[in-house]
């Protein structure tokens, strides 16, 4: 046997979509963490219900590196339509495993095959009801791996405890095919290939969670009060994310809600009803995807105008049209940033790992209702349907801001003379009431027409320009509340890198490999929201050369600095590409590379 | 909002609200002279003003188009939202859980309601919002100068656009599929009629449709089409008198009325809903009745106004959400944002 590679390689099951896999998967994942391993498992799966292939990969890195890799040591083939392709993705010398009622030949000699008679295994165990014997037999690859790879079965048994929510009967259902497949292994295979899982202690104080779940629990730790959402993949479990925290965490001492989750007819109306409950003075929001987001665009447009707001999470999935609905991307970014006829701007929030997911869930509250605006989160589908560890969340550490709202004592005090849309305080952002106040004056009548600083209706050139001055006033004003950009630098940097979102991990991987196996040196700006804070140009100008990295075709990113800075645009390189799977660091450097060369 | 409001004191007729009429009233209409949808408004003013409503307990709606402009013509002392083009349910669906002690009065057109908002129509009405919906028909899109409506009956004939090839949209039929709880249609021609349904709308609990033919003097009032003056008062067929009779108020029956010519729809506020039958009985909490007197008057030709169906005891939509009393939009920070100590709890629920 070659030199033993322990805890720094990846592991990929193929099987077919809906067939029970994904507990088997993520069974393996958590095991993995709670052995103290970095971990992360990326879920590529089709647009289907039952029977496409489906892909689950998981890579360990005793390095911290949680980014996907392409290259696939240990792979375990499932699903027949997916054999040929399965076995070919293996690397040389990697290790094989396949269910051997799958009839088809061994292609390859350089790679270790395992074969694992599935269905015997399975009927070794008089407890299972026949009914049950292909779903449980996913369990046995997690049994035949957990012995060959050495996976800790105490551990397993704490993850499907986990997945079971503790209801004795799956769990054991589960664990003992585990570990008679565990027993069979040992007793039948013999370890010829050289990956090795061993505990570690790097995953201390660290949770696994998705971001869709991050997402809706910081919004609920942010006052959420009213959601409107429209189911779609991959944006449907935040909005179910909000279903399940809610009443665990925002009922009062008599049981009673202080929330509302209405599912909308569509999306225009999920948007709809929350700029409604937004104007109305409540902490409003709506969880979508592309196609979402275009139903969207009209009420976006009239909530800017309005100045109403509202909080938008896009997941973000690979567009145009109906696009790969399962593939993940950073493709909405021109669009959200210019949503909506005529003139305007886009508030976005870029959470770059699981954990930003829950603090964006609260702060984007805050924002919205201080800048009175719909406040956009692009997540996109890495995050929110795939588990990353991360640090746990953070209680808020700032009171809720509130913004310029008007109550009746407030009124009484200005006996009654206020304007809507006044520029009051210099800095854009005018005082608001909401329904409800009893005040004579606190009335107003809100329109996406034309209107003055008292909201009056108005076809008037310079009330028109005012207002739209006005309101860019503001967007400038916006930028002081806004998350700024997280930079590194390492001594030497020859160029720098500027990045948002999932492609994080990847990036600061590509990074180490680009000095190490390429000699350049890079620095690093995360960007965490538009419109652009003063950093993001001081970056640009300290390097003579900045990678945008991102994904999508167009360089999205790219081109919304060129537009924003375009003295430096010279400066600025596009290295973005878009296929649909979570960015990998080899793919990022390569891309980079690319360009470097030219 | 800078408008000088009246004193405490002065000599004028005031209702039980403190309120005196003028207080009802908006600003100048800026609609064509003669428009149905001008004594619609003045209609609302007079009800909101006969039901003592408080305008600051009223959010008005409205979507794009004519009669979407109207609710800056009554209740100024209303919040009000002119929104998008056949959304307004959407919009008023989220904005009435701000306080849901508040009571939406929303105003769309048929072009709003049965062309581009139809979707968003007919999920108001089995959500049962609590709101009166009402729809200012009149066949055509007036703003963009004379186009059908899905509500323009077939072989109408525009001066642009020729013969109407199509179908029209019934709005109450529309709304009677929908599970909507209180649904009528009136003639903006009939303005008693028109104010004692909205009267009764009112006090409707959830939503309450009024389709309202009112015809547009400029593009759509040829004698001969179903949404013009001259058709209406020679086809309208009124189901029963209406008269809407105020919880605190005692009943009083005119002499004449026998029995089986009366009949009442008691609301869950007490108020009471008097119908004088006309041709026939009518009975106006039967659903499967409903559908079949709209379609009859269909067949008939006829314009036929009045309640054509009530429910007043279903839950309406902030019923379904078991919300605390204090209305949302002014709970405090404490009693929305979760107490410190569950962070601890939340990330044990991770993995």
């Amino acid at each position: 046997m070659t030199q033993r590679i322990v805890n720094d390689f990846s592991i990929t099951v193929g099987t077919a979509n809906g067939s029970g896999s994904q507990t088997s998967n993520v069974t393996i994942l958590r095991a993995l963490f709670k052995m103290g391993i970095p971990v992360s498992g990326k879920n590529l799966f089709p647009s289907n219900i039952q029977g496409l292939p489906t892909w689950y990969t998981i890579r360990l890195s005793k390095d911290g590196f949680i980014a996907r890799r392409d290259e696939q040591e240990v792979v375990v083939a499932m699903n027949p339509n997916s054999f040929e392709r399965d076995l070919a993705s293996v690397v040389p010398g990697g290790a094989f495993y396949y269910d051997d009622s799958i009839k088809k030949p061994i292609t390859r000699e350089d790679v270790v095959v395992y074969a694992m008679p599935v269905k015997e295994i399975v009927k070794r165990d008089p407890n299972i009801p026949s009914n049950l014997r292909d779903l449980v037999g996913n369990m046995v690859y997690v049994g035949v791996l957990a012995h060959m790879l050495g996976i800790d079965v105490e551990k397993i048994g704490q993850a499907l405890n986990f997945h079971f929510k503790g209801k004795q009967k799956p769990i054991d259902l589960n664990f003992n095919v585990i570990n008679v497949s565990a027993e069979w292994a040992r007793d039948n295979l013999e370890k010829k290939d050289p990956y090795f899982i061993e505990p570690m202690d790097k995953t201390e104080g660290l949770i696994m969670a998705d971001g869709n779940t991050a997402a809706a629990v910081g919004s609920i730790y942010g006052g959420v009060q009213f959601a409107a959402w429209y189911p779609i993949t991959p944006a449907s479990s935040l909005a179910e994310g909000l279903l399940d925290y809610l009443p665990l965490l925002r009922k009062t001492e008599d049981g009673k809600n202080t929330y509302a989750v209405v599912q909308a007819e569509d999306e225009l109306a999920a948007l709809g009803m929350a700029v409604g409950a937004g104007w109305s003075g409540l902490r409003a929001m709506t969880s979508t995807s592309g196609p979402g987001l275009s139903l969207m665009t009209e009420f976006a447009g009239l909530a800017y105008y309005a100045e109403i707001p509202v909080v938008i999470w896009d997941v973000v999935r690979i567009g145009p049209s109906t696009g790969l609905p399962t593939r993940t991307s950073q493709g909405d970014l021109s669009f959200t940033a210019n949503i909506g006829h005529g003139d305007g701007e886009s508030i976005i929030l870029l959470p770059g790992s699981v954990n930003e997911c829950f603090e964006f869930g609260w702060r984007a509250f805050d924002i919205a209702e201080r800048v009175q605006a719909p406040v956009f989160v692009l997540s996109d589908l890495d995050f929110g349907m795939n588990q990353w560890m991360t640090e746990p969340f953070k209680y808020p550490d700032a009171p809720m801001d509130r913004g310029k709202v008007l109550w009746e004592e407030d009124l009484k005090e200005l006996n009654g003379q206020w304007g809507r849309y006044l520029d009051k305080d210099g800095d854009g952002i005018p005082y608001r009431t909401v329904p409800g106040n009893r005040h004579p004056a606190s009335a107003y009548f809100t329109r996406g027409t034309g209107h003055d600083a008292y909201a009056r209706y108005t076809e008037d050139a310079a009330p028109w320009e005012a207002n739209m001055a006005r309101l860019k006033k503001k967007y400038e004003s916006a930028k002081q509340y806004l998350p700024k950009p997280v930079v590194n630098t390492v001594k030497g940097a020859k160029a720098g890198i500027i990045a948002f979102g999932s492609t994080n991990a990847a990036v600061e991987e590509a990074r180490i490999l680009l000095a190490n196996e390429k000699g350049l040196k890079t620095d690093y700006l995360r960007l965490r929201s538009l419109p652009f804070t003063d950093e993001v140009a001081a970056f640009v100008k300290a390097h003579d050369k900045t990678y945008v990295v991102e994904m999508n075709r167009d360089g999205q990113l790219y081109r919304q600095l060129i537009i924003a800075m375009p003295e430096l645009a010279t400066r600025l390189i596009s290295a973005a590409y878009s296929d649909g799977l979570p960015a990998s660091a080899r793919r990022v450097m390569k891309e980079i590379l690319a360009k470097e060369e030219k | 909002m800078t408008e000088t409001l009246p004193m405490a004191g002065t000599n004028i007729q005031v209702n039980l609200a403190g309120l005196a009429k003028a207080d009802y009233r908006g600003l100048p209409s800026t609609l064509c002279q003669g428009c149905g949808h001008n004594s619609i408004a003045n209609q609302i003013i007079a009800a909101a003003y006969e039901m003592n409503v408080v305008p600051e307990n009223v959010i008005k709606f409205s979507g794009i188009g004519c009669s979407s402009k109207s609710p800056t013509y009554f209740l100024s002392r209303s919040f009000g939202f002119n929104s998008l083009h056949g959304r307004m349910p959407s919009l008023a669906t989220g904005a009435l859980f701000g306080d849901v002690s508040l009571r939406g009065i929303g105003v769309s057109g048929d072009g709003d309601t049965a062309s581009i908002g139809m979707g968003q129509f007919k999920h108001i009405m089995r959500r049962n919002a609590n709101m009166v919906y009402i729809i200012e028909n009149n066949g055509v899109y007036g703003l963009t100068k004379g186009q059908f409506s899905a509500t323009a009956e077939v072989g109408l004939n525009l001066k642009h656009q020729g013969l109407n090839p199509y179908m029209p949209v019934d709005i109450c039929m529309e709304a009677i599929a929908s599970n909507a709880t209180f649904v009528s249609r009136s003639f903006a021609g009939n303005a008693k009629q028109v104010k004692e349904l909205l009267k009764a709308a009112i006090a409707h609990q959830g939503i309450a449709i009024l389709d309202i033919i009112s015809p547009c003097v400029t593009f759509n009032n040829d004698e001969n089409a179903y949404h013009s003056y001259a058709w209406g008062k020679d086809h309208e067929v009124p189901l029963h008198e209406i008269s809407f009779v105020p919880a605190r108020d005692e009943i009083m029956l005119e002499k004449e009325m026998e029995a089986g010519e009366v009949r009442e729809v008691t609301m869950h506020d007490g108020s009471v809903i008097i119908l004088k039958n006309t041709e026939k009985d009518y009975d106006p909490t039967n659903r499967a009745q409903a559908l079949q007197i709209l379609e009859e008057a269909r067949q008939n030709n006829q314009l036929l106004t009045g309640l054509i169906y009530v429910d007043d005891n279903k839950p309406i939509l902030s019923d379904q959400y078991n919300l605390i009393h204090k209305p949302l939009n002014r709970l405090s920070e404490q009693e929305m944002r979760p107490a410190p100590e569950t962070i601890n709890k939340i990330n044990e629920m991770m993995f």
